[in-house]
């Protein structure tokens, strides 16, 4: 008998604007000891599907249409509240994407963790502690017993996704539910955090429904892979039935979408656009505390019309180094320069007019549009600002505008909540070409973005490249994404540089551990190669 | 807030005519507020007071400094709806007039303070740093102040009328607007698109007013709506005190403290006029709330 055997589970949300239907006569079966994932962009239904087993969605607006989900013989669907409550949290734990939401920042993680320990098991709290420690130690904490009495802030990302396995795991679940644990991750944690999961897997026997928008992180680990698209289960099947013999044309798309491939690189050398010469970017300093050399003497050319794709983990200082060129951080020592100018010491008129050759397109679609303003608005606003266009022909502008980037022109009223995460970005893009700049630096633009939308500004952003002959500055933690879109790649770690080189080169031939460590965290690379 | 509103705004898009016009946030935002039956009937009962207010002195059944010391304190009667005060002068009559003032002290104070304080919030939280620090201290000092005292020299050394009050009202308001505008601005300004407008060329100024001030907006709005019944009471307080509004004008603050003086006497002189300032009280705090749930962008992604 399966672990969990979901049969045409039907899941509707009333919403003011009729009816949605988020599952639609989905099922399938979770076995013990084997990894399912579901994969799906936003919005095909794959959390939801999982949530609704557990009473977890909000009802109303949700409601479970029918079907049912057999759990140890009985029907979760059937189940009262209380009696779910006794299954969540003991045979059935869930982790999330952000930890650190579901951790009480006042509380150290040891408390939290011992806190249950006691409830369930009805142990001492010396008994519990060492519980605990014994569990920190099996997701491969360092040093559980001094750890454990940290806050959650005391943690990196990775760290913290241990601590809240640990925490699942408490009860020994039979059924684990892991949403997106990896996503806020960087490529070299999420790579151990796979592991940790896979191996924990096998060693205590449990189910896991493993959530993902990406198809890519789960080829590794996966058993089975459940392909959803708008709440209907499109393609089911074991791994290399998805990835060597996929039938539905959706799944196909996911696939392809997966970067692959190394950019051709022209052998041409061009002058170089920007020279940074010795940069320091240092924060925090003060007479008695060390600074945090977030970019450490850093010097690089940026070549006229190349990609320079930046790679490193989060804290590496990459996203420091682009602001650093864009004057939007103060730099500590160093020069930059911009087709001969000196940007570190403009000022008033001569930064205006820097500002318009040098542009920025940002991570979070989410934040760096400005929700009370519209895309006429958005876009108008460096038109207008920079004398691109005058109040006549602004319309003009914005339009086209909009028809470079590949929006609607009948979105042009319409405010960024209106929109999805791809179609923001290309609002950002579109307002960074406003300006008609020189240079770009895009600071991890798709890593918000789902799979399939992820490829679509890629595709995008080259295409854009090349039209305004723009010279771009690449910035992610996603080697297999940089190496499709850059012609040359910089490797960064702790601030400072530690390899460059083409894609082809850094990726046949590595020269450094760090570099090499970052190629074997790409996921599904064995796969894909 | 006319600083909400941008330029380019102005600019009307002619030739598209196939442009769909989407919900605009405010149209949104009144297409939400529509829905809150309670907040209507707030906004109703303002709106009508305000009009009524406006009106008094063409529609007020009687002038409000005759007085008829024969006739003296009479219940409601057909005569006089509302019943007269102890110098027989009517009591309608007198709430209207008092209207005018706490409605004008309620309303113009407050703005004061909100202009001042978005204003000098914003500057404060954007710039950062020392002159943050500097002018924070500022609104400090001014907070540690006893309030009493600086109306009362206020009043010494420029006599008392009724423009001073607002001030003198304003002047201390606008500084928890103050503080609430630069905790507001200091969460905006670490986002994406402030960086983005930095990035773009536009200046501080311009990018405090189209940036960071409407995205404030909506906490403001309500921290108004709850600022206006107090100033209100603050009035009626000072008047009271005999700082504030002198006989024969009137204030709704001051008919309930005579009211209240013989309350056991003649109870409508203190019912009525409570019945006005409570009812608009309750109006603003419905309206409040009605707004700050209608003014919630994330709540119109359902």
């Amino acid at each position: 008998m399966s672990l969990l055997d979901v049969q045409n589970l039907r899941v509707s949300f009333h919403t003011r604007n009729g009816e949605v239907k988020a599952v639609d006569d989905v099922s399938f079966t979770v076995e013990s000891g084997k990894i399912t994932a579901i994969i799906g962009e936003s919005g095909s239904g794959k959390s939801v599907a999982c949530y609704s087993l557990l009473g977890l969605i909000p009802m109303p607006p949700g409601k479970v249409e029918g079907g049912k989900a057999l759990f140890g013989g009985a029907d979760l669907l059937q189940m009262s509240e209380a009696e779910l409550r006794q299954i969540r949290g003991r045979d059935i734990t869930m982790i999330f994407q952000d930890p650190m939401t579901c951790l009480n920042p006042y509380m150290t993680i040891g408390d939290q963790l011992v806190e249950p320990i006691i409830y369930h098991k009805g142990v001492s709290k010396n008994e519990a502690r060492l519980r605990a420690i014994e569990l920190l130690e099996e997701v491969g904490m360092r040093d559980p017993q001094s750890t454990i009495d940290d806050y959650p802030h005391q943690f990196s990302g990775g760290m913290r996704q241990r601590v809240m396995i640990a925490m699942a795991l408490i009860n020994e679940p039979k059924l684990l539910i892991a949403d997106e644990p990896t996503t806020a991750l960087d490529v070299t944690i999420q790579a151990q955090i796979l592991k940790l999961m896979a191996d924990l897997q096998k060693k205590r026997d449990i189910g896991v429904i493993f959530i993902s928008h990406d198809l890519a992180v789960v080829a590794d680990i996966a058993d089975q892979i459940i392909v959803m698209q708008k709440g209907k289960v499109v393609e089911h099947s074991d791994r290399k039935g998805i990835f060597e013999n996929a039938q539905h044309p959706y799944t196909r798309k996911l696939l392809a979408a997966i970067p692959s491939g190394t950019k051709e690189v022209s052998s041409e050398q061009r002058a170089p656009l920007i020279s940074i010469r010795n940069l320091n970017t240092w924060f925090g300093q003060g007479k008695h505390k060390e600074p945090v050399k977030a970019v450490n003497d850093v010097t690089l050319d940026i070549r006229k019309g190349e990609i320079l794709g930046l790679v490193g983990e989060s804290g590496s200082g990459k996203s420091t180094l682009g602001r650093s060129i864009l004057r939007l951080v103060p730099i500590t020592s160093g020069t930059i320069e911009f087709d001969g100018i000196g940007v570190t010491a403009l000022q008033g008129r001569e930064l205006k007019n820097m500002r318009r050759r040098m542009q920025m397109i940002f991570q979070d679609p989410y934040a760096s549009l400005n929700p009370r303003m519209s895309v006429y608005d958005t876009l108008a606003e460096p038109l207008l600002l920079h004398g691109m266009e005058n109040k006549k022909t602004v319309e003009r502008g914005v339009l086209k505008l909009m028809d470079n980037v590949g929006l609607a022109r009948n979105f042009v009223r319409k405010y960024p909540h209106e929109f999805s995460g791809g179609q923001r970005q290309r609002i950002a893009i579109g307002r960074a070409l406003a300006t008609r700049p020189e240079f770009i630096v895009a600071d991890e633009p798709v890593s918000a973005l789902d799979v399939t939308i992820q490829a679509q500004i890629l595709d995008l952003m080259l295409d854009l490249g090349k039209e305004y002959g723009l010279t771009m500055l690449f910035v992610s933690h996603d080697l297999a994404v940089v190496k499709h879109i850059a012609d040359r790649i910089v490797v960064l770690f702790k601030g400072e540089i530690v390899e460059q080189g083409t894609g082809a080169e850094l990726f046949e031939n590595p020269q450094q551990d760090y570099t090499r460590q970052l190629l074997q965290s790409i996921p599904g690379r064995a796969l894909l190669a | 807030m006319t600083t909400a509103n941008p330029s380019v705004t102005d600019t009307t898009i002619t030739d598209i005519a196939m442009a769909e016009h989407g919900t605009s946030l405010w149209k949104d935002a009144w297409t939400r507020l529509k829905k809150n039956r309670l907040a209507l009937i707030g906004l109703g009962v303002l709106v009508s007071f305000i009009i009524i207010a406006l009106l008094t002195p063409w529609i007020a059944p009687y002038s409000y400094e005759t007085q008829n010391l024969d006739l003296g304190a009479t219940p409601p009667s057909a005569q006089h709806w509302l019943g007269t005060d102890i110098f027989g002068r009517d009591l309608l009559t007198l709430i209207m007039y008092g209207g005018r003032i706490s409605l004008a002290v309620g309303f113009v104070a407050t703005a004061v303070a909100l202009i001042i304080g978005v204003t000098y919030g914003a500057i404060a939280g954007y710039v950062g740093g020392k002159t943050d620090a500097a002018m924070m201290r500022f609104v400090d000092i001014l907070y540690a102040l006893p309030f009493m005292i600086f109306i009362v020299l206020l009043m010494v050394v420029f006599g008392r009328n009724l423009l001073l009050l607002f001030l003198a009202i304003g002047a201390v308001e606008w500084l928890t607007m103050a503080r609430i505008m630069r905790s507001q601005v200091q969460s905006l300004r670490q986002q994406e698109f402030v960086e983005a407008a930095v990035s773009l060329g536009l200046g501080p100024a311009t990018i405090i007013r189209r940036h960071l001030i409407p995205n404030a907006l909506g906490p403001m709005i309500v921290y108004t709506t709850l600022t206006i019944p107090g100033v209100m009471l603050l009035e009626a307080f000072l008047s009271f005190l005999g700082l504030g509004i002198q006989p024969p004008q009137t204030s709704w603050g001051l008919l309930i403290s005579y009211g209240a003086e013989t309350m056991e006497e003649f109870p409508w002189l203190l019912i009525f006029p409570g019945l006005a300032l409570s009812l608009t009280l309750f109006s603003l705090n419905f309206l409040g709330d009605g707004l700050r749930d209608a003014l919630d962008v994330r709540s119109s992604k359902d």
